[in-house]
């Protein structure tokens, strides 16, 4: 172990790869590592921001679902009383024009019963005449009984 | 084993053998340089400089290529390092220094990497290269080389004394090894013992001031010297070596990083004592 030149050598390649560390790989080496770390805490905050917006964004779905739920409800309730109302707009309607037939019908009978009643009335008298030629079996001046015929016929 | 070692103190000798070059009176020689201080150890420096330069370039390459999505394994590999050392600098050093943060990864990656290379089997480098006749003598192991581990922790020395006289000013800096731990104005007394008083703190405090360097060099040292040895012992057993080499190289793990790891806490400890004032 004897000393000599070697050790200002080795003085000498230590102080320059010192600068070279110095200089070339210590300064980017730290840049590297710190633009890492802020880009992983970057990406720690982004997940928290999600996860506190995804609850946010579920409370906000609950109170939007809770109030289409209500929404639905109002609309249901006033459908069916508008189809409440339809009904019985649709009987009341039905009912008038059942009256409004069954009037028309009766009124219809009525005049068809009048109009038989004097048809009946006119072929009365003629029958009864030709009843009464037959029976007397001459002739009767229709003319000169005109008011006794017309007497018969309003008796029927 | 080649084959003009035939003892195993040879062997031994050999193998814990740098190669060096040396300027003597006829220029330039190889390998005759026994206290000769202008020599150089070649197979260290050529080793220790090799693994900077991959570092270098390994570094770099991540620098270039990284993302700050995420990371590919080599990536992550350098910012684990990354981690370590900028855990360990913020954890002791609070002063704001450009310098401290690389120089202790410089410390811990380098350490690391040439330790490393003492799991590579004693005769697997060496051997061949003598066989084809480049080097007589190599050892691949720089931080079992006491040049290579002086020459780290005297440049973290020197940045010792370098930031405690800037942070401190040279007076303050004389004061922290004149005046401490006894101080003789707060324990007032007579101007005449002061010389004494003043003499005594400098020698105590000198003596931990160099003790610094010398166990920080001398703590790798020794323990990369002493791995490295026991593995030449192993693999001088013949066959024995192979159930022992395996729970050695196993525990060196341990050593090669806690080594590395030390070496570079101590450094973090040192500069920031050289930033505080007392």
């Amino acid at each position: 172990m004897n000393i000599n030149l070697t050790l200002l050598g080795q003085a000498i390649a230590m102080a320059v790869f010192v600068w070279f560390c110095m200089k070339y790989v210590w300064p980017p080496l730290v840049q590297i590592i710190e633009e890492r770390q802020q880009q992983i805490a970057d990406g720690l905050a982004a997940a928290d921001k999600g996860a506190r917006s995804y609850e946010e964004a579920q409370t906000r779905i609950a109170t939007l679902v809770e109030e289409a739920r209500s929404q639905a409800r109002t609309i249901i309730d006033q459908a069916q009383l508008r189809a409440n109302d339809i009904v019985d707009e649709a009987r009341s309607g039905a009912e008038q024009e059942r009256e409004r037939i069954i009037q028309a019908g009766k009124a219809d009978i009525e005049q068809q019963i009048n109009r038989a009643r004097d048809e009946l009335r006119s072929q009365v008298a003629a029958v009864a005449v030709a009843g009464a030629e037959k029976i007397l079996a001459r002739e009767i001046d229709a003319r000169a009984h005109q008011d006794l015929l017309d007497k018969l016929v309003a008796q029927i | 084993m080649s084959a003009e070692l035939h003892t195993p103190a040879d062997y031994i000798r050999h193998h814990l053998t740098h190669l060096q070059v040396c300027k003597t009176d006829e220029g330039w020689v190889w390998n005759h340089c026994d206290g000769n201080f202008m020599a150089v150890n070649v197979d260290s420096m050529f080793f220790s400089i090799s693994l900077l330069i991959f570092l270098s370039w390994l570094f770099r390459r991540v620098v270039v290529n990284a993302t700050k999505g995420r990371p590919g394994r080599l990536q992550a590999m350098v910012e684990l390092v990354y981690d370590v050392v900028d855990s360990s600098v913020r954890g002791t050093f609070h002063g704001k220094s450009k310098l401290i943060a690389p120089l202790a990864l410089t410390i811990v990656s380098w350490v690391f990497m040439m330790n490393l290379l003492d799991l590579i089997p004693v005769d697997f480098v060496p051997y061949p290269v003598e066989q084809s006749g480049l080097a007589k003598y190599l050892r691949i192991v720089p931080t079992a080389d006491v040049n290579v581990t002086f020459g780290m922790s005297l440049s973290v020395f020197a940045l010792v004394i370098f930031y405690s006289i800037k942070m401190k000013g040279a007076g303050g800096f004389l004061a922290e090894l004149t005046m401490n731990p006894l101080n003789p104005k707060t324990l007032g007394l007579p101007l005449l013992a002061w010389p004494l008083v003043i003499a005594f703190n400098f020698l105590l405090e000198s003596v931990a001031l160099l003790a610094k360097p010398l166990s920080l060099a001398l703590r790798l040292f020794g323990n990369m010297y002493a791995g490295e040895l026991m593995f030449i012992l192993i693999a001088l057993l013949g066959v024995w070596q192979l159930p022992l080499h395996f729970p050695w190289a196993v525990f060196h793990i341990l050593v090669i990083t806690l080594q590395a790891y030390i070496f570079m806490m101590l450094t973090i400890v040192y500069l920031s004592q050289a930033h505080e004032h007392h």
